[in-house]
């Protein structure tokens, strides 16, 4: 095995000092049932699986929870603070995740705009200030924005987790010049959250040199959302891999693979 | 018997038992401590104490679980 596919097997991919098996994160929002949902999740190959925090429904306490369909032990619940518009609610939010007793991250989320589910960076920075001196590991949401970036891994966040495009859109990686030069000049982890809609998506955002992605509907609004999970799977692979290997310079103008020599006359 | 009280749970008021505290609310309300995180005036009851927590007419308390998201 040469070093760079040794480099790609062996990757466990390192988050606020814990080793993780995959570079592929992903929801469990938005799926027809609780049990696609979960062999998605399997063919995924994921080990981070993001949750939110909500009310219970007294009407409906019978109905068993997501914590019912997933195992803790065989899943590392990142709990988000999704929905939250204001520093204030995501630091509450966060801090009933931890609560809830299963670790100290969070996927740190506050929203500024309703349409485009935009982050508002300026409550994004004060939230992540706040629960990193909490002691939270703090993956932090927000635009493909380097300065922005840089001031969250300033803020002492764990990972920065730039969009490929809104939330739940579906439109792919957007802007890879902005990934590239965001993963360049952190040191902290990237990890692309959003807009990532099917496996080619996911292996050119991963070929960015970019350290994982976060998914959702993606997996959850494909016809089969367990196919579209091993699809990922293998995207993400192939792209982490596509990257270390390094791939050829472009050119515009033809050059032949076989001898011009040696021709019959 | 004891008299009742009116406290908002999950933003709906509910009579309850006027000497009953938190681990009491839950299990009135068939929940399991382990499974639920609670919030009263806004600030976050630990689970151990649950059962000393003492609610008060007229408090706001938050339920609060996991459910699916992204």
């Amino acid at each position: 095995m040469t070093t760079t596919a040794a480099a790609a097997a062996g990757a466990a991919l390192t988050l606020g000092g814990r080793d993780f098996r995959s570079r592929l994160m992903v929801g469990t929002g938005k799926y027809s049932d609780n049990a696609t949902m979960v062999e998605a999740i399997d063919a995924s190959g994921a080990e981070i699986v993001t949750v939110a925090v909500r009310r219970i429904d007294l009407d409906r306490t019978k109905e068993e929870g997501i914590l019912f369909h997933l195992d803790p032990k065989r899943f590392f619940l990142l709990a988000n603070t999704a929905g939250c518009y204001t520093a204030e609610d995501a630091i509450r939010y966060a801090r009933l995740a931890r609560e809830a007793g299963f670790n100290e991250f969070i996927k740190l989320e506050v929203i500024g705009d309703q349409e485009t589910l935009l982050p508002d960076v300026e409550g994004l920075l004060e939230s992540a200030r706040v629960l990193v001196k909490e002691g939270f590991q703090v993956m932090a949401y927000t635009n493909d924005d380097l300065v922005t970036a840089l001031r969250l891994q300033d803020a002492g966040c764990a990972a920065v987790m730039p969009l490929a495009s809104p939330i739940g859109s579906g439109l792919g990686l957007i802007n890879p010049f902005n990934i590239r030069i965001i993963k360049r000049r952190l040191s902290v982890p990237v990890v692309v959250d959003a807009g990532v809609g099917t496996a080619s998506d996911a292996c050119v955002t991963m070929e960015q040199g970019v350290d994982g992605i976060l998914m959702n509907t993606a997996l959850a609004a494909a016809d089969d959302p367990v196919a579209m999970g091993k699809a990922m799977r293998m995207a993400v692979e192939a792209g982490r891999l596509a990257f270390l290997a390094g791939r050829m310079a472009k050119r515009e103008i033809a050059m032949p693979s076989s001898p011009t020599s040696s021709m019959l006359e | 018997m004891n008299e009742e009280m009116t406290v908002i749970v999950n933003g709906e008021e509910r009579q309850i038992d006027g000497t009953a505290t938190a681990l009491d609310l839950l299990h009135s309300l068939g929940l399991d401590p382990r499974t639920v995180v609670v919030e009263v005036n806004r600030s976050i009851v630990r689970r151990p104490a649950l059962a000393d927590t003492e609610l008060n007419a007229g408090d706001h308390i938050e339920l609060v679980h996991f459910v699916g998201g992204g």
